[in-house]
């Protein structure tokens, strides 16, 4: 049932808690990300296993973590191990999920966050990749969270700094990355988007209440995919909501974000 | 061997593992007292020019008691290999102390946001730049460790991180897949802060290791700082907790509360709002020159800092963020 209003953030955190299975593997990082992982684990998914990249495997998250190497990344954890271990797990293929962000990401699920402008010569410089190339090449289905606009979701990115689908059908596999793996779902303000199975475009599958379908066109810098079988997002549930509120971020840290 | 693509940025360091050995022949294995002063540790091991790594994982661990040493010796010309670097990335920034970077993360302080002055550092184009992924430098650090010239991995792939790193593509004897030649490198000089340490250099490290283990082997030199020094004997009363033993290590440096105002897993968490001051002060370049005399040109050692920061109260505070404690 669903009475409570709710607002995008926890909009996001509740859709893409639900994509996260159980008995499943998950590499996160701070914020929005693990902020559904959390939830997930504490609703849907009891036995989903959370992986920080700087070592910490499985932990009970007392709180959000600030890092992604902090001491709370392996809180009470399986193992407190290295980098070498979580990133060679995630090689051999048992990383299920990753989250991923970035300054801008395309019809293919490229996502940059290196630069914007000229390399040589930025208009502005973001961090990098940091362990963002590594699950994007790695783990199975990769998916992103992030508020959908026209400066965001760009026909042509200006760095590819983590694979998505790169050109198009079979670029992935051509170039090298392990077969069957890639983007898997953008979680967006306005609408969940997978990929098309031929085409590997980006692919409107359920719009959240309230927004239309020109909404989601005018935040987008190119053309989506409209599945045939559009839906509507189901809203957070009662249950999501309290437990997203009292016990994931009770602080307010990431669904207080304006 | 057929080289299928290959990245446009220039190696900063020779891949050749047979110069390192040589190096590691002459390296000292005796075991000796290497107690010294951040401040003798910086004289000795970090010249001007040197290729240097950080342990820990941005503002995790950090040593960051020997990063304001190296400000306050005005370091210039400085390499550096940054997997996720953040705070101690910010403080080269701040010292002006880098000129070429080989980099995965850097600028940001993760969820605490951008640096703005890393950022003014970085968009200025007079810092060479080698992009790679937090994975392809773990696999350079233990190729090093692993005495061979190259590692290999399927980060990069297919993208621009790949063109724009010092990796060649190349195509598997075996499969004839393609795979990621990553070269070997051997820091001149690689700094860890760790729990414990013995004088000879023997260290215990509490929580994750991030890169640390394969640094502390890929590392030419090697300077530790340590929470607290502890006798030998609670080395050899439990071998299997040595993480780096002394062989590696060049120079210990005992430093309470080392890795302020980052977090140390099981001691102190990070102070975010002394890590909010630096994000604030650096908007003004003005301001954050007298925030940098404040905190660290004006200082004479790491003890006169934390108490300019709060001292042992603050540190009691962060203590009990660690534990969890009446939370």
């Amino acid at each position: 049932m669903v009475t409570a209003a709710y607002n995008k953030m926890e909009m996001m955190i509740c859709t893409a808690a639900r994509f996260l299975e159980d008995g499943t593997t998950v590499a996160v990082g701070t914020g929005a990300p693990c902020a559904a992982a959390m939830l997930a684990q504490k609703v849907n998914a009891p036995n989903l296993v959370i992986i920080f990249e700087a070592g910490g495997l499985a932990p009970l998250l007392p709180q959000m973590p600030i890092s992604v190497g902090d001491s709370r990344t392996f809180f009470r954890g399986i193992m407190a191990a290295g980098m070498n271990e979580m990133m060679t797990t995630c090689c051999r293929g048992m990383v299920d999920f990753a989250f991923l962000g970035g300054a801008q990401i395309d019809k293919y699920g490229n996502i940059n966050s290196t630069v914007i402008g000229d390399y040589h010569k930025p208009k502005v410089r973001f961090p990098g990749s940091g362990g963002a190339n590594d699950f994007a090449s790695f783990c199975w289905r990769t998916m992103i969270i992030a508020v959908q606009n026209q400066s965001r979701f760009v026909e042509h990115v200006d760095f590819v700094t983590s694979p998505g689908y790169l050109s198009g059908p079979g670029a992935r596999e051509d170039a090298g990355l392990p077969a069957g793996s890639g983007p898997y779902k953008i979680i967006t303000d306005l609408a969940v988007m997978g990929f098309h199975p031929e085409s590997k475009e980006m692919m409107v599958e359920s719009i959240h209440q309230g927004v239309e379908l020109r909404d989601i066109m005018q935040n987008t810098g190119f053309s989506p995919v409209i599945s045939e079988s559009i839906k509507t997002t189901p809203p957070p549930s009662d249950t999501e909501l309290k437990v997203l509120r009292e016990e994931v971020d009770p602080c307010r840290y990431i669904i207080g974000r304006k | 061997m057929n080289i299928i693509e290959e990245g446009r940025s220039p190696l900063f360091m020779d891949p050749d593992p047979d110069k390192a050995r040589e190096f590691f022949r002459g390296k000292p294995r005796a075991m000796t007292d290497k107690r010294m002063t951040e401040k003798e540790s910086v004289d000795k091991f970090i010249p001007d020019g040197c290729y240097l790594a950080i342990g820990g994982f941005g503002a995790n661990r950090i040593p960051t008691a020997i990063l304001h040493e190296i400000l306050r010796a005005r370091r210039r010309n400085l390499g550096f290999l940054g997997h996720t670097s953040t705070h101690d990335f910010q403080l080269l920034c701040a010292g002006n102390c880098l000129k070429k970077v080989d980099v995965a993360y850097i600028i940001g302080l993760e969820a605490r946001g951008l640096s703005p002055n890393a950022r003014r550092v970085m968009e200025s184009g007079k810092i060479e730049v080698c992009e790679w992924t937090n994975y392809a430098l773990c696999v350079r650090l233990r190729a090093a460790a692993e005495g061979v010239s190259f590692g290999i991995a399927r980060s990069m792939l297919g993208t621009d991180t790949l063109k724009m790193s010092g990796a060649k593509v190349i195509e598997c004897p075996f499969t004839g897949k393609h795979f990621v030649a990553l070269p070997a490198v051997w820091p001149d000089v690689a700094v860890i802060h760790v729990h414990e340490s013995d004088i000879y250099g023997n260290c215990h490290i509490r929580g994750i290791s991030v890169a640390d283990l394969e640094l502390a082997r890929a590392a030419k030199r090697v300077i530790i700082t340590a929470e607290r020094l502890v006798d030998s004997y609670a080395i050899r009363i439990n071998p299997t907790r040595t993480v780096i033993p002394f062989y590696l290590v060049d120079a210990v440096v005992e430093v309470p509360f080392g890795s302020y105002p980052g977090n140390m897993a099981y001691e102190y968490f990070s102070d975010e709002e002394h890590l909010a001051q630096w994000l604030k002060a650096e908007k003004d370049p003005g301001e954050f020159q007298k925030f940098l005399d404040k905190y660290i040109y004006n200082v004479s050692s790491f003890e006169e800092y934390l108490e300019l920061c709060g001292g042992i109260k603050k540190l009691k505070e962060l203590r009990k963020l660690e534990a969890l404690v009446d939370n």
